[in-house]
């Protein structure tokens, strides 16, 4: 006998799926497995490690410890929705790039989306605050050094950009001008 | 780490989750999930229904009046973090959230989840039981109050029982002349307490102290709330009410700190929390 | 004019498509595939009685479960010593499933297949093994007391016992005018990457063809191991390591047994099946690197010279040794360092406990060879009273020496002979770097505010680049672009760019040009694997060489189109010219058309070719000995590993009432030749500071005298998070060459780590006045010492 499954919409990255679900379904396993948006990564399954950390109604949230039928109708957001809307990348991710913030990459979408919503909530960090900002994700490859000047990076992207919201689907307005991207001497230092 | 099959319901009132609670036999109640859904991955827990509360949108309030504070079941520890006015009414309250796990597990956990799950490890039962709180609890056969001192009974054991929802706690609201602080060592920022100190201290004016309470967690089956008031010298010194907590207290030892090392943090994080909690008073002047 | 690519920092060409979301790690692959649960042994030790599935039988979803009693030739034997060496006399492998006996916690007992990870969960719950517990061996002290044993045909428990020596220690420390005696603990930590162990199988009926995905460190390891358990030709197998979400030593062991089942149940079933652990099963079923404990004998003069060094040790090696004894050998050969001690003796025991396997982790075995010889020199210059860093001074090996020959045979079995490195020079960098000197004076401000301030430094040798070989392909197509190749692996080394850095310096082509794959047998099927800080030096420099035959070949053949003479010819931005007249060209992609003598014209490419006339008429189109294409390929095997060095230096506090460990400042000066990408050295180094400041400070496998593992969850397992890492990390790069590689380059990957729980505990001890001998430490623990020392002022 079938397990029962519930049918539920997410919205993800702007797009709204119906899914038939069990109600056990994590909503890690939900993007992953049922929409296969593969970039939202499981590094512990007990809400450790940040990977899997995704945005709920703009919001930082562990989807590994979120049921899928728990979010039913809710907007998400996921690192494949933080491109800018002219499909470059968007300032965090450029701002990882530039400052050679990611080795495995395993670790990076949990980053990217943290780093999203703190940077909206807080457009100009201090130094520390930038280590706070990203205090509860676990990397194992960088030692942080460079994802601290990542998000230093990032905010000066944003500024650049005219401190307009930084991705397209952060739970928030789509204003998305044209990045312009300052030249290699600006900064990212390791 | 998959969780095992579940029935799922998912009330959209307070009532229709106490109906689904007395109809159900072995359920369990989800709201943050923080620390219940990691007990169904790892198959720790395996409810046979679990009802899930993230609808219930009544329970999703916090409340400030004169008296205090009043925090609904589904409100998330961030949304009370953020809450200026709880924050003024009872300090203690947001000094604890900073403290409790990371920003991205606030945003889910509950507050009233967190006290439900009694864990002696975590700052919010220990700051429900030094404030002298109360958890309100609905069944079907009604509502009742329980103080902070009866409620919690062993480690991830409080006396709600098995047909109860809890839907608020209560805190009282900060005295005029009182200070809070809370202080705590743990091993990784973000960490549970190896040992953890939530202090109140109620000063009157010529100096002499009316009242210094500290909740203790880390430290036992359950939090621990010791009266310090008789304990302190002039100065004022908080070396005696430091030594005597650290004999009235007995924690153990695991893999992270032996009992004896835990019991100097007692020592310590008295004498800072006390201290802390004595100026916060002064400050804030009345 | 093309720049020179080689030392440009430039951004990665792995970063866009894993920073959009798009990489492709095991996990992310399969989405058709049967997945797997496997039943793993709660019991550190016991008999199997028996293995009842029927209440697991009618789950629905479930496809099929297997035991041991299911495998048949090769699959029923035990998994191979991958390195066997004359002193492991009692190698002990598992089965792929456990037969008749489980030695540790979370060894493999049954697999089941489902339609997925859920549902086979569901079937592994109600899969009841019945057990004999027997006594389970934990830690290195029950070990060596051999109440009980681990294996019963082991006795003592001791796999292996080695001795290398170089002229005699014991009379040497006899006759010395100094001597000390020392004990030191220390216990490691586990590589546990973010993403743990996978593997997705194929078995394509109608070609009889296997094709697996693994997150390994070894595609042609995989591959050979898996031909021979399923006794298929390896011409029938391909593997591929797709993106792989960090490794640091774990993934090199293989074939786990679960790519072993995979590959079978996929053969067997006819679908897809694909296997990925979860977190708890990564802490107790991967492996870890894990405890020695060694005794030191050291006798030297007044100037702190080692006369003499005897040292003893005893190693964890866990349940099973597929490893062989790789982490101890080169604990026993990095031990000597920088240093040239008078006459040197090591000895050590292997030993059985039961828990998890032991294999190599960044570092390998020279963490715990670095803290016990920079442990033993901060000992020594604590005796004499002297500086630490004027013991070792007075120690080093002197540049004019290279190459410097210990008389010992390193892990590869080949001499320990240091090629390059000027440690002196290092060691000045550092402590201009750190303040050295200046740092007595910090140090007492400090105490007069009632803080505790100490310094530590510490230096290594680390053997990098160790053979056999590595292999680079270079394809320059027809449209220009150059495709190459190699076997060996990437974790998130950046090796595209790097190797790509390499290929567009040496054709002179546009780094956007050139694509870079790595770990794929289909591409490049002889290879050994990614490990040991080898990547850029044996494939960075296969790579060259193979590319420097492209060139050639380019070279020949263009000057026959061009009429001119090979010398004359330059190749920049992947047009080949004569030099100082430019506008005599012919573009490298019209140069491969060339290279093939082809009888159709397919392309644009093509067609522009046939302005050009090549070859003798007279001759036949493809020369003896040439082939069509304008590919090469090279090997690098080199005779030896070359040798990278670096200095470390920490500032800690201490929290004179919490004993909590701060850390103030944290400086690197490191050497590993010239760099081809400073970023990426950099980055590499900060990843290995991070793991050092786990491994000293934060992280240990935590046995209860059962064999069960307490903390197998990352609650408990204490990666550092941002918050436990220092605010910064001072790199200053010395570079001295490699004569050993056409690169002159030396590896770095493992060099963050090396020197971490040495140099914390040199810091701890000058802040605090105790000894530190035992590693890790936590507050808690340093408590402790400071009461049995007195110094805790309660």
């Amino acid at each position: 006998m079938a397990e029962p499954t519930h049918a539920i919409r997410l919205h993800v990255n702007g797009v709204a799926y119906d899914l038939d679900v069990p109600a056990r379904r994590l909503l890690s396993d939900a993007l992953r497995h049922d929409l296969e948006l593969t970039g939202t990564h499981v590094g512990c399954e007990h809400g450790v490690c940040g990977a899997c950390t995704v945005l709920l109604d703009g919001e930082p949230v562990r989807a590994c410890l979120t049921l899928a039928v728990s979010v039913d109708g809710e907007e998400i957001t996921t690192v494949e929705g933080l491109e800018s809307a002219d499909g470059e990348l968007g300032p965090v991710q450029q701002a990882f790039k530039d400052c050679h913030g990611l080795q495995c990459g395993f670790c990076t979408p949990g980053f990217l989306t943290t780093i999203t919503a703190g940077l909206r909530d807080n457009p100009d960090p201090t130094r520390d605050e930038a280590r706070e900002m990203i205090a509860g994700n676990l990397c194992r490859c960088t030692g942080y050094q460079n994802i601290v000047a990542a998000v230093l990076r990032a905010a000066e992207l944003k500024a650049d950009t005219g401190g307009s919201e930084i991705a397209k689907h952060a739970g928030v307005s789509r204003d998305m001008p044209t990045a312009s991207v300052a030249d290699g001497d600006r900064g990212g230092t390791p | 780490m998959k969780p095992a099959p579940f029935e799922y319901v998912r009330p959209r009132t307070a009532d229709e989750a106490v109906a689904a609670l007395s109809e159900a036999a072995d359920a369990k109640l989800l709201a943050g999930g923080q620390s219940l859904i990691p007990l169904l991955s790892m198959r720790l827990a395996a409810p046979s229904t679990l009802i899930d509360l993230n609808r219930v949108e009544e329970l999703a309030y916090v409340r400030v009046d004169d008296g205090g504070v009043r925090i609904g079941a589904l409100a998330r520890h961030a949304q009370v973090e953020r809450d200026d006015a709880a924050a003024a009414r009872q300090p203690l309250l947001r000094q604890a959230l900073g403290l409790v796990a990371h920003p991205t597990i606030r945003n889910r956990g509950t507050v009233v989840g967190s006290i439900a799950h009694a864990d002696p490890a975590a700052e919010l039962p220990a700051v429900l039981a030094v404030l002298d709180g109360t958890v309100t609890t609905r069944s079907a056969s009604g509502t009742r109050e329980i103080a902070a001192g009866d409620f919690f009974v062993g480690p991830l054991e409080c006396v709600v029982r098995r047909d109860e929802l809890v839907t608020e706690i209560r805190v009282p609201a900060l005295g005029p002349t009182s200070g809070t602080a809370i202080r705590e060592v743990s091993r990784r920022h973000g960490d549970y307490a190896l040992v953890g100190v939530a202090a109140v201290v109620d000063a009157d004016d010529d100096g002499g102290l009316r009242s210094v309470r500290a909740g203790y967690f880390s430290v036992a089956d359950t939090p621990v709330v010791l009266d310090l008031t008789d304990a302190v010298d002039p100065g004022p010194s908080w070396d005696r009410a430091a030594e005597q907590a650290m004999a009235a207290l007995d924690p153990i030892g695991d893999i992270h700190a032996s009992a004896d090392y835990r019991r100097h943090l007692i020592g310590v994080l008295t004498r800072r929390a006390l201290a802390a909690a004595h100026s916060d008073g002064r400050r804030s002047d009345g | 004019m093309t720049t020179k690519m080689f030392g440009d920092p430039i951004p990665r060409v792995e970063d866009e498509r894993l920073l959009r979301g798009h990489g492709q790690y095991l996990d992310d692959l399969g989405h058709d595939a049967l997945e797997v649960a496997m039943v793993r042994s709660p019991h550190a030790h016991a008999r199997i009685l028996d293995i009842d599935v029927d209440a697991a039988l009618d789950v629905d979803g479930l496809v099929a479960i297997y035991t041991w009693d299911d495998l048949d030739g090769p699959l029923a034997e035990p998994l191979p010593l991958l390195i066997p060496h004359p002193t492991l006399t009692h190698p002990r492998m598992p089965y792929a499933l456990a037969k008749d006996e489980v030695n540790h916690v979370g060894e493999a007992v049954a697999m089941v297949v489902a339609t997925d990870r859920y549902v086979a969960e569901d079937a592994a719950s109600r899969i009841s093994v019945t057990y004999d517990p027997l006594p389970p061996v934990v830690g290195i002290e029950a070990a060596r007391a051999a109440t009980d044993l681990v294996h019963a045909d082991v006795p003592g428990n001791v796999a292996a016992r080695m001795r290398q020596s170089n002229g005699d220690a014991d009379a040497a420390i006899e006759a010395a005018p100094h001597r000390l005696r020392l004990d030191f603990e220390i216990e490691r930590s586990a590589s546990t990457p973010l993403e743990g162990r996978g593997v997705l199988a194929r078995w394509d009926t109608e070609s009889a063809r296997l094709r697996i995905w693994s997150s390994t460190q070894t595609t042609t390891g995989v591959r050979a191991a898996i031909a021979a358990r399923l006794e298929l030709d390896l011409g029938q197998v391909d593997v591929i390591a797709p993106d792989v979400g960090g490794g640091f030593g774990v993934k090199i062991v293989h074939p786990w047994p679960e790519e072993v089942l995979v590959a079978m149940a996929a053969r067997t079933l006819g679908r897809a099946v694909k296997f990925t652990e979860d977190r708890r099963e990564h802490f107790v079923s991967a492996a870890h690197e894990r405890g020695q404990l060694h005794h030191v004998e050291v006798g030297f003069d007044d100037e702190g010279r080692i006369l003499g060094l005897s040292v003893r040790f005893w190693h964890d090696n866990g349940a099973f040794i597929p490893y062989g004894l790789i982490v101890p050998i080169v604990t026993s050969t990095q031990l000597l360092g920088p240093y040239k001690p008078g006459a040197y003796t090591v000895e050590f025991e292997s030993l059985y406990t039961n828990t998890v396997l032991v294999t190599p982790y960044r570092g390998a075995g020279r963490v715990h060879a670095a803290f016990v010889m920079e442990r033993t020199i901060d000992a020594i210059a604590a005796e004499l009273g002297v500086d630490r860093t004027a013991v070792r001074e007075n120690n080093f090996i002197q540049p004019d020496e290279m190459p410097y020959d210990h008389g010992l045979l390193f892990q590869d079995g080949k001499p320990l002979r240091y090629d390059s490195g000027d440690f002196p020079a290092s060691l000045e960098k550092l402590k201009k770097l750190v303040g050295w000197e200046e740092f007595a004076t910090f140090r007492d401000q400090a105490r007069a505010e009632g803080r505790r301030v100490g310094i530590g430094l510490a230096c290594y040798v680390e053997g990098t680049g160790v053979g056999p070989y590595e292999g680079g392909h270079v394809h320059v197509e027809t449209s220009g672009k150059v495709k190459v190749a190699t076997g060996l692996t990437s974790q998130g080394q950046g090796h595209k760019t790097v190797f790509a850095q390499i290929v567009a310096d040496e054709l002179g082509v546009p780094i956007d040009d050139v694509e870079v794959v790595t770990g794929d047998t289909r591409r490049f099927p002889y290879a050994v694997g990614t490990f040991a800080s080898r990547a850029a030096v044996m494939s960075g420099s296969a790579i060259a060489l193979a590319a420097r035959r492209a060139r050639a070949k380019a070279l020949r053949i263009a000057a026959d189109a061009l009429e001119a003479s090979e010398d004359d010819l330059e190749i920049v931005d992947g047009v080949v010219r004569v030099r100082g007249a430019p506008d005599t060209q012919i573009a490298l992609g019209t140069v491969a058309v060339l290279s093939n003598p082809l009888r159709y014209a397919f392309d644009e490419a093509s067609k522009a070719a046939t302005q050009f006339a090549v070859g003798d008429p007279s001759k036949p189109p493809v020369a003896e000995g040439d082939e069509p294409g304008l590919e090469g390929r090279d090997y690098y095997s080199p005779n030896q590993s070359t040798f990278a060095n670096g200095m470390h230096a920490a500032v800690v506090e201490t929290d004179p009432d919490t004993a909590e460990i701060r850390i103030l400042r944290y400086c690197v000066v490191h050497d590993c030749g010239p760099m081809i990408n400073p970023r990426i050295v950099e980055g590499q180094i900060h990843g290995g500071v991070g793991q050092g400041v786990g491994g000293a400070l934060y992280e240990r496998m935590a046995y209860d005298e059962y064999g069960q593992l307490l903390n197998a969850s990352f609650m408990d397992f204490l990666m550092p998070y941002v918050t436990e890492m220092p605010e910064q990390i001072e790199i200053d790069h010395l570079e001295t060459p490699s004569p050993l590689n056409p690169l002159g380059i030396k590896g770095l990957g493992e060099a963050g780590i090396i020197p971490s729980s040495a140099v914390f505990a040199s810091a701890i001890e000058d802040a605090e006045g105790i000894p530190i001998r035992s590693m890790p430490i936590s507050p808690s623990e340093l408590f402790e010492l400071r009461r049995q020392h007195g110094t805790d002022g309660d």
